[in-house]
């Protein structure tokens, strides 16, 4: 059967009323030094990580601040955790803390919002 | 001296207020005019000063004492209009219509807020929830607490910064330099007034060039919570509630973002006043291609205008911090009186 044609698209635009802030709240009241990122970039700049594959530490605070949850628990699996980052940031931010508590407030989501995760990324 | 050297001061804001005083404690018969009825100009019309968080009336009620203690004399609710030179004196009539006279004048008229109505697509004097930076001001200095066209606690705002700076299209393509520190600063005291609401400040670069802005900045982040989104405003539209719908590219994303906001407040730029465009008119002073008046020397001469006899003090030089200008107007108040002292015949 012949499936071409028009789809209906998902905008790419960043809807800030739709925003998931469950985990950022978590994040900045954990590891509040968080807060102060600067986007400048540095910690991309040394990841080794970065170096191989496509990731972007700087990025994860974006997706965080954006509520993009399902791109964010796909990103940190990335990290080696060899907290490079840290000593080049300017702002002396615990980037390793920072990635350990999105790993765990990911796992924790319930079953019901997984799924929804699940759904997302299948979008 | 065979007499005393006479110094016509033009505009009594802080700048004119400060060079004055220092140049009446020189022993100069100075007079200073001012358009309005009160001297410290747009400083009046403000509530607290960046970094430290000091009342404004503070400095101009420092200002008034400095009048005490070195009187001189002030014509208020007066300007110039029309000037004569010859021979190093000035021949001055003021909209008055007294004739005064000058070996030296000191041109201090300032600058002016951006009309915010010119940047038709953000909607000031459009919509009912956008105000500017001098709006909020105004609010504040009044004791009042920010509240939307319905009255009620606005739970997200959005503080727009670069509003007719850095835009060559409404014709100032100069950083007004002040506004980030003042959206910071803004930002800060809405979040302690309202410590429930969401506020994000939408910008180009932030440029903390002061010693401490930097801190004020992190705190802002910090403490307060506040986030900073790089991203020039592109339009905002009404929503049927009065709420807006904002929109800018999240630039380090790289993607278009829109987000609803219950009221948004723009960072006026500081252009050059019309005063300021007028004295260069008066007097022939040149001008910068931004308007401002152009200085002799942007590192050596930073208080000469293009006319001989003619000074510049403060932000008709361009955009200034308040304690820039009393420096700036210091240094004037230097350059007149070495002036003076070599054309003492």
């Amino acid at each position: 059967m012949n499936t071409f044609g028009y789809k209906i698209m998902s905008p790419r635009t960043i809807d800030f009323d739709q925003f998931d802030g469950r985990l950022l709240n978590e994040v900045l009241v954990k590891e509040p030094s968080f807060r102060t990122c600067l986007s400048c970039g540095g910690c991309t700049a040394t990841c080794n990580a970065g170096t191989l594959i496509d990731f972007n530490v700087r990025k994860l605070n974006l997706l965080l601040r954006r509520g993009e949850i399902a791109s964010l628990s796909r990103e940190i699996d990335k990290c080696m955790l060899c907290g490079k980052c840290m000593l080049v940031c300017p702002r002396g931010i615990n980037i390793r803390n920072v990635i350990m508590l999105l790993k765990k407030g990911a796992s924790r989501l319930s079953e019901h919002q997984k799924t929804a995760v699940e759904n997302e990324v299948q979008k | 001296m065979d007499r005393q050297k006479r110094i016509i001061t033009i505009g009594g804001g802080i700048a004119g207020t400060e060079a004055s005083s220092v140049l009446s404690g020189l022993g100069y018969n100075v007079i200073m005019l001012e358009k309005s009825n009160q001297i410290g100009g747009k400083l009046n019309n403000w509530n607290h000063l960046f970094p430290n968080g000091r009342p404004a009336n503070e400095v101009t009620g420092f200002l008034g004492q400095k009048i005490r203690l070195q009187p001189f004399r002030i014509i208020s609710n007066t300007s110039v209009s029309r000037v004569i030179s010859a021979n190093g004196i000035f021949a001055m009539e003021t909209t008055a219509g007294e004739q005064l006279q000058a070996d030296a004048v000191v041109i201090s008229t300032g600058f002016e807020t951006f009309d915010a109505t010119r940047k038709e697509e953000y909607g000031y004097s459009i919509y009912e929830n956008v105000i500017t930076s001098v709006d909020l001001e105004e609010i504040l200095r009044k004791g009042q607490t920010l509240i939307t066209s319905k009255g009620e606690k606005p739970k997200r705002i959005a503080f727009i910064h670069c509003v007719g700076s850095r835009d060559e299209k409404s014709g100032h393509h100069h950083c007004s330099k002040v506004c980030c520190i003042t959206g910071v600063k803004q930002a800060i005291e809405i979040a302690k007034q309202l410590p429930d609401t969401e506020i994000f400040c939408f910008y180009m670069d932030l440029r903390m060039f002061g010693l401490s802005y930097e801190s004020l900045y992190r705190e802002a982040q910090e403490k307060y919570n506040i986030q900073f989104i790089r991203g020039r405003l592109s339009e905002a539209s009404e929503n049927q509630d009065e709420s807006l719908l904002i929109k800018a590219e999240d630039t380090l994303s790289g993607r278009p973002l829109k987000m609803n906001v219950d009221l948004t407040v723009l960072l006026v730029g500081m252009i050059p006043g019309k005063e300021t465009l007028r004295m260069s008119e008066l007097f022939g002073l040149e001008r910068e291609s931004n308007g401002f008046l152009n200085v002799m020397d942007p590192h050596l001469n930073k208080n000469l205008s293009s006319v001989k006899g003619v000074f510049l003090a403060g932000t008709c030089t361009g955009p200034m911090t308040v304690d820039e200008t009393l420096e700036h107007a210091r240094s004037a108040a230097l350059d007149v009186h070495q002036y003076l002292q070599r054309t003492d015949k």
